[in-house]
């Protein structure tokens, strides 16, 4: 079962750190949003691999869309 | 006086100016992005002019469609408000330039106290003590650690260019400093383009006190008493009163002359800021500069309150080469203002929450100020900084005043975008805050005590 990593806010995508089938450990930082001035790191949950990764730099986020899977 | 204006910015502060101007006579230019444009301060305004997409550097920062939008509307003034480019000499210059008045002190005096070095060691030669530091740039990691024997831990690790509560690292160990500086220099190259830093001791249990200067068009320059800003998360303000309350006798006087005289030195113009640390146990209190900001500060309100005048107005006055609209030397402060920043966040961990605003119930009555930017069916996007509204309360006495701010906080109601009216609540029941002896260390407290 991949784990989904959702926005928690709405938000621009300032950085993203990780391509599809990358590896992560738990507590890695997938990627770094940006809202309101303020730089929002989005970190993995669980270790696995980067199954789908939803977002690209610059793009916008609104709450609850998918940033990326991790299986 | 000035008979048109254009103000450069956004939100409440825009707003804010326009309401003045208009007040005045002034005619006023409102420039906006593509997502502001049903915001109050465009609608206020007697003219308004899209700049484009939300990205600053495509609307408020950008000096170019700025400049162009007071030519093709002959505004012959422009204020910049606050944050985007009312700091930034360059555009300072553009505007004389072109012939036009900037609601400001002197482009030279932006770039002096924009480089924190350089400022620190003005405000030294004025007579204002400085915490212990480096007077020039610092090269590398070895010479932050020889530098970091004669200054003594814990040490602030500065961005020169640095604003805003960003580029700036605390360091207890050699390890931590070495570490630092790498951390802040790469930061402050990306982020100001310059990788100059500076090292300070660093204060942990400080308060921040800031002195309002005025300067005059005659070359005078003058205070309007002290704030005390002290209630901030991540070095950002989130609440300031004047005056400040529990500081030993004297030192506010010395701190307020000796921002004067800092005033003075650097042949200061318009209203302006002089911010200090008072730092040491009540008894054994002392102050050191911190920096000088060359604009009209967020929390001006509580400043106007407590002096019964309008700080624009002067603003516009001086740039119009006008006495001020009063004699300030036969003017008295009159009770205690305290202002409270209601932001588009969650008022635990300050995460920004925006949103469209479906409910927006502000409070009203005697000795309440609310300065808002948004209003009910407005959209609070990301692309801007979190604050929607500021609540100012003005009473003949700070416990007084606290009452206020208790009633007006529970009859303010905001829906849709996350927002931290309910850490105000909380923060008039911590003890150090109601007993006014709090200092930057405040909100850690709020939260060891609720155990998060």
């Amino acid at each position: 079962m991949a784990q989904q990593i959702v926005a928690e806010l709405a938000a621009n995508v300032w950085k993203v750190l990780v391509a599809e089938g990358s590896p992560v450990a738990a507590g890695d930082t997938l990627v770094i949003l940006e809202s309101m001035k303020m730089e929002i790191p989005v970190e993995a949950e669980t270790a696995g691999t980067v199954s789908k990764l939803a977002v690209s730099e610059g793009g916008v986020l609104q709450e609850g869309d998918l940033i990326a899977e991790i299986s | 006086m000035i008979e048109s204006l254009l103000v450069a910015n956004r939100g409440e502060i825009a707003r804010r100016v326009i309401a003045t101007a208009r007040r005045l006579g002034v005619r006023t230019v409102a420039v906006h992005s593509d997502v502001d444009a049903e915001l109050p301060f465009v609608r206020e305004a007697d003219e308004a002019v899209p700049l484009g997409p939300a990205a600053p550097a495509e609307s408020y920062r950008n000096a170019e469609k700025i400049l162009a939008a007071a030519e093709s509307t002959g505004a012959r003034a422009i204020h910049p408000g606050y944050g985007f480019l009312s700091e930034n000499a360059d555009f300072a210059r553009r505007v004389h330039a072109a012939g036009l008045t900037w609601v400001g002190p002197d482009p030279d005096v932006i770039d002096l106290m924009g480089d924190k070095i350089r400022a620190r060691n003005a405000a030294a030669a004025a007579g204002m003590p400085v915490a212990p530091g480096t007077t020039e740039p610092v090269a590398d990691e070895a010479a932050a650690v020889s530098a970091a024997a004669g200054i003594g831990y814990p040490i602030m690790v500065k961005a020169a260019a640095g604003g805003g509560g960003m580029g700036l690292a605390v360091a207890t160990t050699e390890e931590e400093l070495r570490k630092h500086v790498r951390t802040v220099r790469g930061f402050a190259e990306r982020m100001f383009g310059d990788a100059g830093i500076l090292l300070e001791r660093y204060y942990p249990e400080a308060r921040h006190v800031e002195v309002q200067l005025l300067g005059l068009a005659d070359g005078t320059v003058t205070a309007l008493g002290e704030r005390n800003c002290s209630v901030q998360r991540r070095n950002q303000k989130l609440v300031e009163e004047t005056p400040a309350h529990g500081l030993d006798p004297g030192l506010r006087e010395r701190m307020i002359a000796a921002a004067i005289q800092v005033g003075k030195a650097v042949g200061y113009r318009s209203a302006g800021t002089v911010e200090c640390l008072v730092h040491g146990e009540p008894g054994e209190q002392d102050y050191v500069f911190l920096e000088m900001n060359t604009r009209l500060q967020v929390e001006h309100p509580v400043t106007e309150a407590v002096w019964g005048l309008d700080l624009v107005e002067q603003q516009l006055r001086i740039a119009s080469g006008l006495p001020p609209s009063v004699d300030l030397a036969a003017l008295r402060p009159r009770g205690h203002a305290v202002e409270f920043r209601v932001n588009a966040e969650d008022p635990i961990r300050f995460l920004p929450g925006p949103g469209s605003i479906t409910e927006w119930n502000e409070p009203a009555g005697e000795g309440v100020r609310i300065d808002a930017g948004y209003a009910h069916g407005t959209t609070v996007t990301p692309s801007y900084d979190s604050l929607m509204a500021k609540l100012i309360v003005h009473a003949d006495t700070r416990e007084a005043a606290l009452a206020r701010a208790r009633a007006a906080l529970e009859s303010f109601t905001i829906s849709g975008p996350k927002h931290n009216l309910p850490f105000h609540g909380e923060l008039l029941d911590e003890p150090s805050f109601a007993a006014g002896t709090y200092t930057t260390a405040v909100l850690t407290r709020m939260r060891a005590a609720r155990g998060a």
